[in-house]
């Protein structure tokens, strides 16, 4: 009986590490069940029951043991709410992530300048297309409805999604980035309704929020994949993420992916709007980093305030995403860097989206250090922070910033007693 | 059958709304409305380097100066835009640096470092004041405009902004800012660039 207890209480442990950071509440009566069914005893206790109600009937929720919430990003910045309710940045909880889609509801947030969330009515809203086009449109949400529309998965990325060595979770590390299946009709289905002009070389897309925030963006982007977007897994796009329509133009960094969309400017040129200027460098290097995101990859599992239970089996997860095309191999370090082993896919990689990687591995109780390298498609390589300081010739510093959008390894500390920690601390 | 009539209608939708002009691309749908000159007028609130959709109107830095008191800018940027109480993260809208000092040492403000003056119209006009955006008239936006660009000493507090002369407003940075690159699908990051 006692030798019973204790593997039962070993399995629950490390079926609560293998799920991830769900709590151990959530899966301990489901797991003790089957345990006690298997040995042909009657469970020890039944579960009550989750009364109907219209709410639930009508649109579910989940367990109230499922406690994964986002938080405001940075810790120790702008709160959001704030006192205005506006919300400004809205960090995703990865670390308790599933899969390669992030649910609409734990889907980051982020505002070009804490503006608040318009309340809009679909019936009233419009997206205009004028400009260097033969035939300015407008489009009502049900005339976008009636076109061609496609289905795609695409992450997001807000530039400020950079790891310190301040932050204890991947959650605060990497937070600001999601991914979701977006549907649509392609912008350039709509361009083509309108006849381009020869003389179009650049696009404004601009909101309706009360900052009517724009960005610039290159007309080539435009025909070739920016999607018009009103769904959003499966239901209508939320109006955290732009309801009732946005862009999503793959690849390229959070602030260009405008919300509640109400215009598209054709224009001969970079128009530097408030958005551009927010992009402004003196260097055009620089300048080209902060623009289509780069290679990156993540641990989710184990990552930081994380513990393992004991030395054993972990299969080790995590995230792997690009600008520039589908993740095409990841690699996975158990040796803080030394070797580098390829990691397996749990499906296959789409462009511009979020891939789950995973990679099977036996902790042997010693202290390690675990990193992740992705590789996209167009043979871009994440970096470790001194290969980016050393291709800008420059010391690599304990605060160095890596010039664009943060893409470097992150290396996750394993201690001797299990607890997981930054390894950039 | 079904294909068949598709085919009719669209061809009798395209060959509707063919004009005399269109006739490289014709519409293959035939969804939307043409918006009506004053419809896209109203709504275009972009201003491009070349002010081109700049509306009427003038200001100067004396009259931006009442503005900036009488719309209560000054409660979140300051006293002639030297920055507000920090909890309300409003930035500061003159700088503290002098003019000897390079613009890329000098402070990331809009007025001062924009390329273009017509950002700094574009941003006030769409942005500003919080709360009640969008509300400026056209002489309000180039009074500030002028009030902001003389606070940072890049125009004389005697100059009249309109629609022909800012766009000729000469900004401290020049040309001295970074392009992007051309982009094309499949392309790197940056070119030379391993990551």
């Amino acid at each position: 009986m006692g030798s019973k207890r204790t593997s039962r209480r070993e399995l629950l442990k490390t079926s609560a590490a293998l799920a991830g950071g769900l709590t151990t509440g959530a899966v301990a009566p489901a797991l003790g069940q089957t345990h006690d069914h298997a040995s042909g005893q009657p469970p020890a206790q039944v579960n009550p029951m989750i009364m109907g109600s219209k709410e639930l009937i009508e649109y579910g929720q989940r367990s109230r043991y499922v406690t994964s919430v986002r938080i405001p990003h940075p810790i120790g910045g702008r709160p959001s709410p704030d006192a205005f309710g506006k919300v400004f940045h809205v960090a995703s909880p990865l670390q308790d992530s599933v899969g390669v889609i992030t649910p609409s509801s734990l889907h980051y947030v982020a505002t070009t300048r804490g503006s608040y969330m318009p309340d809009i009515d679909p019936k009233q809203h419009t997206l205009m297309i004028h400009g260097l086009v033969d035939r300015p449109l407008t489009f009502t949400m049900d005339d976008l409805k009636r076109l061609p529309s496609v289905t795609r998965l695409h992450f997001i990325e807000c530039a400020g999604n950079r790891h310190n060595g301040r932050q204890r979770t991947v959650q605060e590390t990497h937070g600001m980035t999601s991914c979701a299946e977006w549907t649509g009709v392609l912008l350039s289905t709509l361009l083509k309704e309108c006849g381009l002009k020869g003389s179009a070389t650049w696009f404004v897309a601009e909101g309706a929020e009360e900052v009517k925030g724009a960005s610039s963006m290159p007309i080539a982007k435009a025909m070739d994949d920016c999607i018009i977007a009103y769904g959003m897994n499966g239901e209508a796009v939320r109006p955290q993420q732009g309801y009732p329509v946005r862009i999503i133009p793959p690849g390229f960094e959070g602030i260009f992916h405008t919300k509640y969309l109400r215009r598209i400017k054709v224009v001969d040129r970079y128009y530097m709007n408030y958005n551009d200027f927010g992009h402004l460098d003196k260097d055009a290097e620089e300048a080209a980093l902060g623009f289509q995101i780069g290679p990156k990859s993540v641990i989710t599992y184990p990552s930081g305030t994380q513990q393992l239970p004991g030395r054993g089996f972990y299969e080790i997860r995590g995230l792997a995403w690009s600008g520039g095309g589908a993740v095409k191999t990841v690699e996975v370090s158990v040796d803080g860097g030394k070797k580098w082993n390829l990691a397996q896919f749990t499906s296959t990689p789409q462009r511009m989206a979020h891939a789950r990687f995973t990679f099977p591995w036996n902790w042997d109780g010693t202290e390690t250090e675990i990193l992740s390298r992705a590789t996209d498609e167009i043979g871009q390589v994440q970096p470790l922070r001194e290969q980016i300081a050393q291709w800008w010739n420059v010391p690599v510093e304990r605060n160095y910033r890596v010039p664009g959008l943060d893409n470097s390894i992150m290396p996750w500390k394993i201690a001797k007693d299990g607890s997981v920690t930054n390894g950039l601390a | 059958m079904a294909s068949l009539r598709l085919v009719t209608i669209l061809l009798l939708t395209s060959a509707g709304l063919l004009g005399s002009s269109a006739f490289a691309q014709s519409p293959t749908y035939g969804v939307g409305r043409t918006p009506t000159a004053e419809e896209i007028r109203a709504l275009d609130i972009s201003i491009g380097p070349t002010g081109e959709e700049l509306p009427p109107g003038r200001g100067t830095a004396k009259e931006g100066a009442q503005v900036y008191q009488e719309q209560g800018c000054v409660a979140c940027h300051g006293e002639a835009g030297i920055g507000g109480p920090p909890q309300l993260g409003a930035p500061a809208l003159k700088s503290k640096k002098g003019q000897d000092v390079p613009i890329w040492q000098r402070e990331r403000i809009l007025p001062l470092r924009a390329p273009f003056a017509t950002t700094v119209w574009d941003f006030i006009h769409r942005g500003m004041p919080l709360g009640r955006e969008g509300t400026l008239t056209a002489d309000q936006v180039y009074a500030l405009t002028a009030y902001l660009l003389f606070l940072n000493q890049v125009i004389p507090e005697d100059q009249v902004l309109d629609k022909e002369s800012l766009p000729k407003v000469k900004m401290p940075i020049g040309d001295h800012y970074g392009r992007l690159p051309d982009w094309k699908p499949g392309t790197r990051r940056l070119e030379g660039y391993p990551y």
